[in-house]
C-alpha cells in the first residue's frame, strides 16, 4: 500500500463581488493505492472544488489556494499547489487522471473517439501516433467496448451514455495513472448502467492497484464501493471514517441527518426525517459549527455551537468527527438512531 | 365518486415522427406503445423506468400536453381524448403538473406572487379571499415565507423553487397531479423535505398523483402502486409492497438489484444482476418482448411473441416466464 495523495490543510477561496467564497476550508485527506476514498456532500459542500484542486484545474488568479496537495509522481511526492502550469500539465493524466459527471460534454463532438483517446497519450509520449492509436484501442477493449478498433473510428454521438462514460474511463487510463479521480461518475446514468460502471471501476482498481478518489452525493454508491469516507459540509470535512463505521456508528450530526433522510427501498412507509433548513452560504459561514443552524442535537452540547468553532477530533480508530457534543453522549444516542433505520 | 376511478388510461400510444417528416415516413419514435392503467381517487401511482422508457411522455400525454396517437383517456368519467385545447383548459384546473427542473419551470422575470397566481388568471377565477392573500396562504402551505411574495425565482434555492412549483400546481385545488421527477434535481436532505410535503398534500387534499421518477427508493416511499416501464411498455404493475418484495418481471428484478443501498455490509453480500448492453432504440424496438435483448431468461418465444400484461397474484406482469 503506497500513499498516492495527501492533501494537507487545503483552503480554496474565490473572491467575488459579493464577498469571499470559502469553498474549501482546511481539508486533510489521503488516498492509498488499492483503496477507494469517497467524498460525500451536497451541492456547495466543496467536494468538487477539492477534486479540481488536485488536478490543478483552478485558474490562477480566480482562486486563492493555500495548503499542500502532495501527489506521488513516480517515486517522489510533489506538491501541486507549488507547481507551475507546465509542471501541472506534466503530471495531469500521468500521475492522476479524472473522469467527470457528464460524459457527453466531456468529449469533443467533432473528433473521433480514437483520436481523442490517442491525444491523451501523445501529450505525454509525443511523436508516436501509431502506438497512441494502438493504446487507445487496447483501452477501449479493457473498458468493455466491443469491436474497439471499429468503434475508435466513430464519433461521440454514436455512443450511448454508459458507453461514453466507458470511453471517459478509457481516456483516463491512457497513461496508466496511479490515482483516478471520479467526480459523480454515475450521476447522469441509469441505475442498470450505473451498476455496470461501478463494477468496471472496481475491476480496474484491483487489476492496476489504483487509488480512486470518488466524489458523490449518493450514499448508496458510497456503501457499495468505498473503503473510507469523508463527509463534507460547508467547505469542511465534518466526519471521516472507514465505510462501515460511517454508516453504522456515525459521530457527526450531519452524517446522521443524511442517513436518516435517505428513502430506503427496504423501509416501510414512514415519514422521512428531513434535515430542516438549507446549507449555509459559503460567503457568510456561521461563526461556530457550520451545521449548527440545522442541528437538532445542539442542546446536548455544553458550549454554544452557534459561536464556538468546532475542530475535527478523534471519535475512534481512524474515525474523526466535528461536534461539540461529548463523544460518549453522541455515540450512545446516534447508535440508537441508526439501529432504528433499516 | 369513491368507487369509480378518477383516471382511466386505455391502450395509450404516443409516437413521434422523426426525420422531419410529419407523416412518419422517416420513421417514428415509439415513445409510448400501448399502456393501460386506472387511478383511484386519492391514489398515487409511481411510474418508474430508465431514460427513454417513455415515462415522461406518458405523463405529458395523459395531461394532453402531447396529443395521443391512439388510445383513450377518461378523466372523471369523461372521455377527454379528443377534447380541443379550449375545452381542455377548463379541465386543466383539475389536472396539474409539477416539473423536474425547478430552474427552468419558473419564469425568471416574474415575481413568485405572479407565478403562483397565474392559474387563477388563466382560469379567470378570483378567489373569495382575494388573489394575494390566497397566494400567500399557498406559500405558507408549502413552507415558503409569505413575505417573499414579491421576490424573484433567482432569490430562492432549488428546494424552495420546487415548493413554488408545487404551490402553483395546487393553487386551483386539482384532483389529479402528474409529478414528473419532482425531487431528482434536489440534494438528499432537501429531497426529503419535498417528499414529505408531497406526502402531506396527498393525505390532506386527497389528490391523486402519477409520480414519475427513476429513483426506486423515492417511488417506493410515495406510491400506493408502481408501474415499471421499459421501451414504452408497462412490464409490471403492482401494489408497492408486492412489487418490491416479490418482483415477477426479470426487468423489475434487475432494476431493484441495481439500486445501491446505504448499507455497506448488505452491499458486500448482495447478489447483483448486471444487465448487459443498453436500451434498444425506440425507433426500432426488438420483435417480441421488448426486453428480450437484455433478458437472461429469454427463450425463442420471447423473440417472436410480445407478452400481454396479465394478472399474477396481486400484480400484473408482461412476461412469458415470470418469477
Amino acid at each position: 500500500m503506497t500513499r498516492l495523495l495527501s492533501i494537507e490543510n487545503l483552503k480554496v477561496s474565490f473572491p467575488t463581488e459579493d464577498g469571499i467564497v470559502k469553498a474549501v476550508d482546511g481539508v486533510n485527506l489521503t488516498v492509498n493505492s488499492g483503496e477507494t476514498v469517497a467524498i460525500v456532500g451536497e451541492s456547495g459542500s466543496g467536494k468538487t472544488v477539492t477534486s479540481l484542486s488536485v488536478m490543478g484545474l483552478h485558474k490562477k488568479g480566480s482562486a486563492i489556494i493555500e495548503g499542500s496537495i502532495k501527489l506521488l509522481d513516480g517515486s517522489t511526492e510533489r506538491d501541486v499547489v507549488q507547481m507551475t502550469p507546465n509542471e501541472v500539465r506534466s503530471v495531469r493524466g500521468r500521475a492522476v487522471a479524472m473522469i467527470f459527471q457528464d460524459p457527453m460534454s466531456s468529449l469533443h463532438p467533432y473528433y473521433k473517439i480514437g483520436n481523442q483517446l490517442a491525444e491523451a497519450y501523445e501529450v505525454h509520449n509525443p511523436g508516436n501516433k501509431k502506438a497512441a492509436m494502438a493504446r487507445a484501442i487496447e483501452m477501449l477493449d479493457l473498458v468493455g467496448i466491443s469491436e474497439p478498433a471499429q468503434r475508435a473510428n466513430e464519433f461521440p454521438h454514436q455512443f450511448s451514455g454508459g458507453m461514453r462514460q466507458r470511453v471517459m474511463i478509457a481516456m483516463a487510463l491512457m497513461n496508466s495513472p496511479r490515482l483516478l479521480i471520479a467526480d459523480e461518475p454515475t450521476t447522469a446514468l441509469d441505475v442498470t448502467v450505473q451498476a455496470q460502471i461501478l463494477a468496471l471501476l472496481a475491476k480496474l482498481k484491483k487489476e492496476f492497484d489504483m487509488g480512486i478518489l470518488l466524489i458523490t452525493h449518493d450514499l448508496g454508491v458510497v456503501a457499495q464501493v468505498a473503503d473510507r469516507v469523508s463527509v463534507m459540509y460547508g467547505g469542511q470535512i465534518v466526519e471521516e471514517a472507514p465505510v462501515d463505521d460511517l454508516f453504522y456508528s456515525p459521530m457527526a450530526p450531519y452524517t446522521l441527518g443524511l442517513l436518516k433522510s435517505v428513502p430506503r427501498v427496504t423501509a416501510n412507509n414512514e415519514r422521512l426525517k428531513a434535515i430542516p433548513g438549507q446549507p449555509p452560504s459559503l460567503i457568510n459561514l456561521p461563526k461556530g459549527c457550520a451545521f449548527s443552524t440545522r442541528c437538532e442535537y445542539k442542546s446536548l452540547a455544553s458550549v454554544d455551537c452557534d459561536t464556538v468553532p468546532v475542530p475535527l477530533t478523534s471519535a475512534g480508530t481512524h474515525h474523526q468527527a466535528r461536534c461539540h457534543i461529548p463523544a460518549d453522549v453522541r455515540s450512545e444516542k446516534f447508535l440508537k438512531e441508526v439501529a432504528g433505520l433499516k | 365518486m369513491s368507487n369509480s376511478p378518477i383516471l382511466e388510461v386505455k391502450d395509450l400510444v404516443k409516437h413521434f415522427p422523426v426525420g422531419g417528416k410529419a407523416n412518419g415516413k422517416g420513421g417514428v419514435v415509439q415513445a409510448v406503445s400501448g399502456i393501460s392503467f386506472s387511478l383511484e381517487a386519492g391514489e398515487t401511482l409511481g411510474l418508474v423506468g430508465e431514460s427513454g422508457c417513455g415515462k415522461t411522455t406518458a405523463g405529458r400525454t395523459i395531461l394532453k400536453l402531447n396529443e395521443p396517437t391512439s388510445g383513450k383517456l377518461i378523466f372523471e368519467g369523461e372521455d377527454i381524448t379528443d377534447f380541443k385545447p379550449s375545452r381542455m383548459r377548463a379541465i386543466r384546473a383539475q389536472m396539474q403538473i409539477i416539473f423536474q427542473d425547478p430552474y427552468s419551470a419558473l419564469n425568471p422575470r416574474q415575481t413568485i406572487g405572479k407565478i403562483i397566481s397565474a392559474p387563477f388568471e388563466i382560469q379567470g377565477i378570483t378567489p373569495d379571499a382575494g388573489v394575494k392573500s390566497t397566494v400567500q396562504g399557498l406559500m405558507e402551505r408549502v413552507g415558503l415565507n409569505p413575505e417573499h411574495y414579491n421576490r424573484y425565482p433567482h432569490e430562492f434555492s432549488g428546494g424552495q423553487r420546487q415548493r413554488i412549483g408545487i404551490a402553483r400546481a395546487i393553487a386551483l385545488k386539482p384532483r389529479f397531479i402528474v409529478a414528473d421527477e419532482p425531487v431528482s434535481a434536489l440534494d438528499v436532505s432537501i429531497q426529503a423535505q419535498v417528499i414529505n410535503l408531497l406526502d402531506d398534500l396527498k393525505q390532506e387534499e386527497k389528490i391523486s398523483m402519477v409520480f414519475i421518477a427513476h429513483d426506486l427508493s423515492v417511488v417506493q416511499h410515495i406510491s400506493d402502486r408502481v408501474a415499471v416501464m421499459y421501451l414504452g411498455k408497462i412490464m409490471e404493475l403492482a401494489p408497492t409492497a408486492d412489487l418490491y418484495a416479490n418482483p415477477h418481471h426479470p426487468y423489475t428484478t434487475a432494476l431493484l438489484s441495481a439500486v445501491p443501498l446505504p448499507d455497506p455490509r448488505g452491499e458486500r453480500t448482495r447478489e447483483r444482476i448486471i444487465l448487459q448492453g443498453d436500451l434498444p432504440s425506440p425507433i426500432n424496438p426488438p420483435q417480441g418482448c421488448v426486453f428480450n435483448t437484455r433478458c437472461w431468461k429469454a427463450q425463442d418465444k420471447c423473440r417472436t411473441e410480445a407478452p400481454a400484461l396479465v394478472q399474477l397474484g396481486a400484480s400484473q406482469v408482461a412476461c412469458h416466464f415470470p418469477n
